[in-house]
């Protein structure tokens, strides 16, 4: 075990993977000589050389593209999109191909790929280093998508994903890099290496995709949070004093609905936190499943606490962030029933 | 038959010098000023395929303008020109300093490249239309532009036009010719083209120019762009700059096997120039020959503006991580500002008191336009635009769904 920031733990997870399997294969923008622009390949291409760890042209459909073509031929590519906010050029390859591949040619191809981009705000990062695009992947046939909440889950989940037969699309909540973050900005930054979350286990720490985390046990409200929402719905729980259990979904696609069942038909009442715009956002499918399964435990509406549906703003991105006081607000509504 | 093959290996271009590295840019040709001649706006393109692969350069050693591309410009306009040069540096500086300072989250430079966007601001009329990256902004600070204005966008104060929505120093101005700037890279190279087309569908003499880094050229929107700028020979002048660098990447990356990303254009037949891109009459003499050729319908024009990236990419940038340090000192193609105040005072028409005085007056007037800014307000200190403005413009009539959430958020 060692004290590791979320940056250091994905780091390691690479070096892990890449140490175990030659067939790894780590690029993107900035990723080689210089690591990334958050340094979380650094040292792998001067550890693995120059064809397992290098730069690539500003080009993200190109990017995928040829990680498709690698995958397929049987590499394992794991490839970083600078933010997600530039994954959009490309979607074609992604929805299209990376996503359909082993479907429509029946397993005669598969693309066994991990995408993975920093999301999410809380950086004053304006529209182009903020977005949460994460329900634009599953509502994509075919992709498996995972966001961790601190670093021991990172790496695990990491782990998993690089095993994983099929494209993962990775997201890492950029404002957890360094410290946990509950929403309150004024207070200082606390390093993942002060914080019992640090915790990274040595080697091979895989954690099996698919599994939710019940991070704060409660018997009055359920709370479903993924990413840096997690400590923004514990926060808003301490702050209320309401008994709510946060549940850290950390695998949007395919989801623990088991987990999420049995504690909302044990509180009765759910609350639903992302930061990503409302509409069409996941919450509306996370509604949907409790509504579909829990329905008769019920004893009020359900609510969504989410970013508005505006682009990410840059000066107000604090009105725009769901912070503690939202998500508090939430919590006491949905008790007044 | 058997064939044997030794096994293959993958090739990724390295640049020549890495930290503690001594730079060497003996291998880059630069051919002497005056070298490269001017052909007529009306040239096939297949006439100046050599053009891509040599550079357009004005100012020789000795600071005089050489060869038939000079003498464009009259002394005043040359003189404005360095003024503007001087202007975006110092407005640099300070906003940089900002930054650190706190009072906003984010800035980029221009240090090494004045030359590319002020040179070319002045070859524009009013109604074309510029789509610049973040490092144009002496396209719009050349123009009359307020720079109160574009400090309080900086600030993302109650008077930023942008209501502190966009990311500091992604300006806007429809009026000044300067399209809104994306941040997502290469987008907008394309959509000059369409605006160009949109120009020749209408019957207008208006032209647009597309501006893209090196790095972005790898984008598929920048192929896309030259396709349909071939196509349709629409007005555009499309104009990479080629600093070197994006971000830690060198230009080979984005370049590959290619002489030049000039060449790029030559599989479209485009017309395809390389400029010294810190020689500020090369800058505005090929920026003329270009918008010509645009407005009197002959077709597009490519642009490489050779220049260095001398400071880091952006505030959140630190180069010594992947380029050496002495590299900016090294770069063969000099200073924009030195070479045209040299070549000012070459030809009688400047001299260093007049230079150190035009230097402390562009100080003073982007310091107190400062000062003014910051009395508005700077990002963070309470002085922000409405949370309201948030919700307001996504659409030009609020939908239902937003003026719901507008009410829930208590604003
Ligand atoms: C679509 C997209 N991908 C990635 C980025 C992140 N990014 C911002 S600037 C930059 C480098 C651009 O380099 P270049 O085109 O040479 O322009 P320069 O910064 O040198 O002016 C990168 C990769 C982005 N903004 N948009
Ligand atoms: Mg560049």
């Amino acid at each position: 075990m060692a004290k590791m920031t979320m940056i250091e733990a994905i780091r390691d997870a690479h070096d892990v993977a890449m140490a175990e399997d030659e067939r790894v294969i780590v690029y993107g923008e900035d990723v080689g000589f210089f690591g990334g622009v958050f340094r979380v390949t650094a040292g792998l291409q001067e550890k693995y050389g120059q064809s397992r760890c290098f730069d690539a042209p500003i080009n993200e459909s190109g990017i995928v593209g040829t990680a498709i073509g690698m995958a397929a031929y049987g590499l394992k590519p794991v490839i970083e999109i600078q933010f997600a906010d530039y994954v959009y050029p490309a979607f074609d390859q992604i929805v299209s191909e990376a996503a359909r591949l082993r479907h429509r040619s029946n397993g005669d191809f598969t693309c066994p790929l991990v995408i993975r981009m920093p999301t999410g705000g809380g950086i004053f990062g304006g529209q182009t280093h903020s977005q949460s695009p994460e329900a634009i992947f599953t509502h994509v046939s075919g992709l498996k998508v995972l966001i961790p909440s601190n670093p021991a889950d990172a790496k695990g989940l990491f782990l998993s994903a690089v095993a994983d037969p099929d494209p993962v699309i990775f997201l890492e909540p950029k404002r957890l890099y360094n410290g946990p973050f509950d929403g309150h900005h004024d207070k200082p930054l606390q390093s993942w290496k002060k914080h019992e979350l640090g915790e990274v286990p040595d080697g091979n720490n895989a954690i099996e995709i698919g599994k939710a985390n019940i991070t704060r046990e409660g018997n009055d409200v359920t709370v479903l949070a993924y990413g840096t929402m997690v400590y923004v719905a514990e926060a808003a729980a301490e702050e209320t004093g309401v008994d709510a259990e946060v549940i850290d979904l950390r695998s949007l696609l395919p989801l623990d609905l088991d987990t999420i069942k049995a504690s909302v038909q044990k509180t009765g009442r759910c609350v639903i936190v992302h930061e990503a715009t409302r509409t069409s956002g996941f919450g509306a499918e996370l509604m949907s499943l409790v509504q579909e399964t829990c329905f008769y435990h019920l004893e009020a509406p359900m609510i969504r606490v989410t970013g508005w549906d505006t682009p990410y703003p840059h000066a107000q991105e604090w009105e725009y962030f769901p912070g503690p006081a939202r998500v508090g607000e939430a919590l006491k509504k949905v008790m007044e029933d | 038959m058997t064939d044997t093959y030794a096994p293959l290996s993958l090739h990724v271009p390295e640049p020549g010098c890495r930290p503690g590295d001594t730079p060497d840019f003996s291998d880059f040709e630069i051919p002497r000023a005056g070298d490269v001649k001017r052909p007529p706006e009306d040239v096939d393109p297949d006439d100046i395929r050599d053009m891509a692969f040599s550079i357009v350069r004005v100012l020789n050693k000795n600071g005089e303008a050489v060869g038939d591309w000079a003498g464009a410009l009259t002394p005043d306009e040359l003189r404005t020109g360095l003024r503007n040069m001087i202007k975006l540096r110092t407005f640099d500086a300070r906003m940089q300093t900002a930054q650190r300072q706190g009072k906003t989250s984010f800035y980029m430079q221009h240090l090494g490249e004045e030359a590319v966007s002020c040179a070319f601001a002045g070859a524009l009329k009013p109604g074309d239309m510029n789509f610049p990256t973040y490092r144009q902004a002496g396209l719009l600070l050349s123009t009359d532009y307020p720079m109160l204005t574009m400090m309080n966008q900086i600030y993302s104060n109650a008077e930023d036009p942008l209501h502190g929505r966009q990311l500091p120093i992604m300006y806007s101005s429809k009026e000044n010719g300067f399209f809104t700037i994306s941040g997502n890279l290469g987008t907008q190279f394309l959509q000059s083209v369409g605006w160009a087309m949109a120009s020749a569908i209408s019957g207008d003499t208006k032209v647009a120019t597309g501006w893209i880094g090196d790095g972005s050229t790898a984008e598929s929107d920048f192929h896309a762009a030259m396709v349909f700028a071939s196509t349709y020979k629409a007005p555009v002048v499309l104009n990479i700059v080629n600093n070197q660098w994006a971000i830690s990447t060198f230009q080979g990356i984005a370049r590959g096997g290619v002489g030049t990303f000039a060449a790029r254009g030559h599989g479209f037949g485009i017309a395809s120039i390389r400029v010294d891109g810190n020689d500020y009459l090369a800058v505005h003499a090929v920026a003329k020959w270009a918008t010509e050729r645009a407005r009197r319908g002959l077709g597009p024009t490519l642009i490489e503006h050779v220049t260095y990236r001398a400071g880091g990419h952006s505030t959140s940038d630190d180069p010594s991580a992947y380029r050496s340090g002495d590299e900016a000192a090294a770069w063969p193609l000099g200073d924009p500002i030195e070479r045209l105040k040299t070549h000012l005072i070459t030809i009688g028409e400047w001299s260093e008191e007049r230079h150190t005085q035009a230097e402390a007056e562009i100080l003073d007037e982007v310091v107190s336009t400062q000062k003014k800014a910051e009395a508005v307000g700077t990002l963070g200190d309470g002085k922000a635009p409405s949370p309201r403005d948030m919700f307001e413009g996504v659409y030009e009539t609020m939908p239902s769904h937003l003026i719901r959430q507008r009410q829930e958020a208590g604003y």
